[in-house]
């Protein structure tokens, strides 16, 4: 395969939807999938052969706004239809080329409108298990231009002049970990990309998975052709059983096309991709303990360095990136890293994917500009606030990460600006909550989590939040005093500061983060032994309280 | 060092040569114990001692290594599944959107508590940490089909109807 078979391709593509009238996309993503989307692409399919019109009806990923699915997509007139059932089919189908069907659109202008779609720029568009669909789209270009007109170095240069970091959550320059696995000596490298979306409450990776793989195959061989490695490993979570088939399809795909395998291009580059399966622990999406779960042991994380760049999987230079990461690739050699260094702000270059849920009205899958006003996500793209109720805050970084408050609403988005209120970026998990939540109880639970997600392998972690979670436990059911406060600042300093990898050291940041914004919440626990929002129930008996 | 021989299948059920295929396509390397079990597991939907001695001395992994990643990670079960299983999630998303009510009205009807099965073996209760649907939260799982938004009323539905089955 060459760039002039890949445009043979992409033309044939073209010219085939064009010989359709009309282009009708429906949701497939796991949302819209949940209510029987598949059903209603086969009702539409048979509604568009009995109207007689020439209608083109394509599966396709995910169209983000999970809230109003299953979602149906007029392409060309960009009609977008919400809650769209088989009954509907022939009203759909009757009002393709005029009047769109009344009653049945969605009409959340300011939710799409608003956003920059990079990562997402196929989801929604094609069909994500057809190849020749993604190169129809520019897809597999940047790969063949790279590795038959440029140099890995030049790779490298365009990835670090782009400004891409990490969006896996810690937010490194991917450019500057390229370059140093590049450097790396050894025969052997391996490509990791991380799969594994441990942070309840988020779901892009699995998005990008499912709706457009191969692009995140693509991220992939061309960090292996910058890097000279040969073979890339894909950590899929097992909980995800439509990613992992998707790219199972995909990297079959790819071989048969000869875009991945031996002699890419016809040239002498190699490069192949394998699915591991992660097997359900949080702590896995630590670099050191996945490469342990690669190798088929238990995943605990090992001090570093040395670091993976170095020694890796089997103990050889490896690169590790999160899906995102790998996705934003390809269309920044396509469109240049000037291109890219132009959107965002001015440390944090580019878009990042939100899984914006919880107490909001668009709960779905967003992508943004960095640096735009939190404020600007939740009110206008996410439609604030449901039922009457108030926003008390927004939890970003899942367990890692923190609470921010509803009177910070206005600080942009970017890694440094979270970290700066004691949040973080993290993988992208965006919950918001309202009123009916209590701040204590959100602290409890995640701490719950890391202590259950906790490997054992070092006591801060293992044992700090155990005793974080008591601790807490007993503020929810109003048995805690001011000193048990006292005890859980402290532990929180010490697990943070003590534990080995990212688990532990960010453990304690939802409690700190808590403590510092809504204090006073853990204050009426303690002291007056009420829950403000309603949500934990007190066993202390009557004469304690007195 | 004489050659090693692989043990023989602990019976002629069919599955194992499905879990065989897994370890001999990744050439019984040890970095396959994963992968293996979860062969096992998606073949017997449970991991039992008997499987795990196959599996361990097959790949030449000390048996106290294999059973330390049985145990290590969430996804292996040493226990066999009920005929039904309901899972629901506990992710964020859900949990702010109220799936520990409904964790704890299905414990109350079956009578178990989570991560186990009724008495009769019919139904298992199993909470996921997140199946990433947290756009249609809160969901639940009923036997592997995913549903979004659900209620209580409807949970108590699904238990019913497989408590009559």
């Amino acid at each position: 395969m060459n760039i002039e078979e890949l445009e043979q391709i992409a033309d044939s593509v073209r010219g085939a939807n064009a010989s359709f009238d009309h282009e009708v996309n429906v949701c497939m993503g796991t949302g819209c999938l949940s209510q029987h989307s598949d059903r209603l692409k086969d009702a539409l399919a048979k509604a568009a052969d009995a109207s007689g019109k020439k209608v083109l009806v394509r599966r396709t990923g995910c169209m983000g706004l999970c809230a109003a699915g299953p979602l149906v997509l007029v392409d060309r007139e960009h009609v977008l239809y919400q809650h769209s059932r088989a009954e509907y089919s022939e009203r759909i189908v009757a009002g393709l080329g005029g009047e769109p069907v009344a009653g049945l659109q969605c009409n959340l202008r300011e939710h799409f409108d608003e956003q920059v779609h990079i990562v997402l720029e196929n989801s929604g568009r094609i069909d994500p298990e057809k190849i020749d669909d993604y190169i129809a789209r520019d897809g597999y270009k940047a790969l063949l231009t790279a590795i038959t007109e440029m140099k890995p170095d030049d790779v490298v240069r365009q990835i670090t002049e782009s400004g891409l970091r990490g969006r896996g959550g810690g937010g490194y320059p991917t450019g500057l970990k390229w370059s140093t696995v590049a450097k790396a000596v050894g025969d052997q490298k391996y490509v990791i990309c991380n799969g594994d979306e441990g942070d309840p409450g988020a779901f892009m990776d699995r998005s990008v998975m499912e709706s457009d793989p191969h692009r995140v195959i693509e991220g992939m061989a061309i960090a292996g052709f910058a890097v000279s490695a040969s073979k890339g490993f894909v950590y899929v979570r097992a909980e995800y059983p439509l990613a992992v088939s998707r790219l199972s399809t995909c990297i079959r795909d790819a071989r048969r096309r000869g875009l991945l395998g031996s002699g890419i291009g016809g040239t002498t580059f190699n490069f192949d991709v394998e699915i591991r399966l992660g097997a359900g622990a949080f702590v896995c999406g630590e670099e050191t303990a996945l490469i342990a779960s690669i190798e088929g042991k238990r995943g605990t994380p090992r001090p570093r360095p040395p670091y993976p760049a170095v020694s890796g999987l089997f103990d050889k230079p490896t690169l590790i990136n999160n899906v995102e990461t790998f996705a934003n690739i390809a269309p920044i050699l396509r469109k240049g890293a000037r291109w890219f260094a132009s959107i965002g702000s001015e440390r944090s270059k580019g878009t990042k994917v939100f899984a914006l849920t919880g107490k909001i009205n668009n709960t779905g899958l967003v992508e943004v500009p960095m640096g735009i006003k939190l404020r600007h996500i939740i009110e206008v793209i996410g439609g604030g606030v449901p039922d009457g109720h108030t926003l008390k805050a927004v939890q970003t970084g899942g367990p890692s990460g923190g609470c921010i408050p509803a009177d910070m609403l206005d600080i942009g988005v970017s890694y440094d600006a979270l970290i700066g209120v004691g949040s973080m970026m993290g993988s992208g998990g965006m919950i918001v909550m309202d009123d009916t939540s209590c701040m204590v109880n959100v602290a409890r639970f995640f701490i719950e989590f890391c202590m259950t997600e906790s490997c054992g392998k070092c006591i801060p972690c293992r044992a700090g939040t155990a005793q974080m979670y008591t601790l807490l436990t007993r503020i929810c059911d109003g048995s805690a005093t001011m000193d048990d406060l006292a005890l859980l600042e402290d532990l929180c300093a010490t697990v943070k500061e003590g534990s080995l990898c990212g688990l532990g050291q960010t453990a304690p940041n939802p409690v700190l983060s808590t403590l510092k914004y809504f204090r006073d919440e853990y204050i009426e626990h303690i002291v007056h032994k009420r829950c403000p929002a309603g949500v934990c129930s007190m066993q202390v008996p009557a004469e304690v309280m007195a | 060092m004489p050659a090693f021989t692989p043990p023989p299948l602990p019976s002629d059920d069919k599955r194992w040569k499905i879990v065989n295929g897994t370890m001999r396509k990744n050439g019984f390397a040890r970095h396959a114990l994963i992968e293996t079990l979860h062969t096992v597991q998606s073949s017997f939907g449970y991991l039992d001692d008997d499987s795990i001695r196959f599996v361990a001395q097959s790949l030449r992994v000390p048996l106290s290594q294999a059973y330390g990643v049985v145990t290590f990670y969430h996804y292996f079960s040493l226990k066999p599944p009920g005929r039904h299983t309901l899972t629901i999630c506990a992710g964020t998303a859900c949990y702010i959107k109220g799936s520990d009510k409904l964790i704890a009205s299905a414990e109350k009807k079956l009578g178990v508590a989570q991560g186990q099965t009724t008495r009769d073996g019919n139904i298992s209760l199993m909470v996921a940490r997140c199946v990433g649907a947290c756009g249609r939260a809160p969901v639940a799982l009923a036997d592997g089909e995913l549903q979004g938004q659900v209620a209580g009323e409807q949970i108590m539905d699904q238990l019913e109807r497989w408590a009559v089955e």
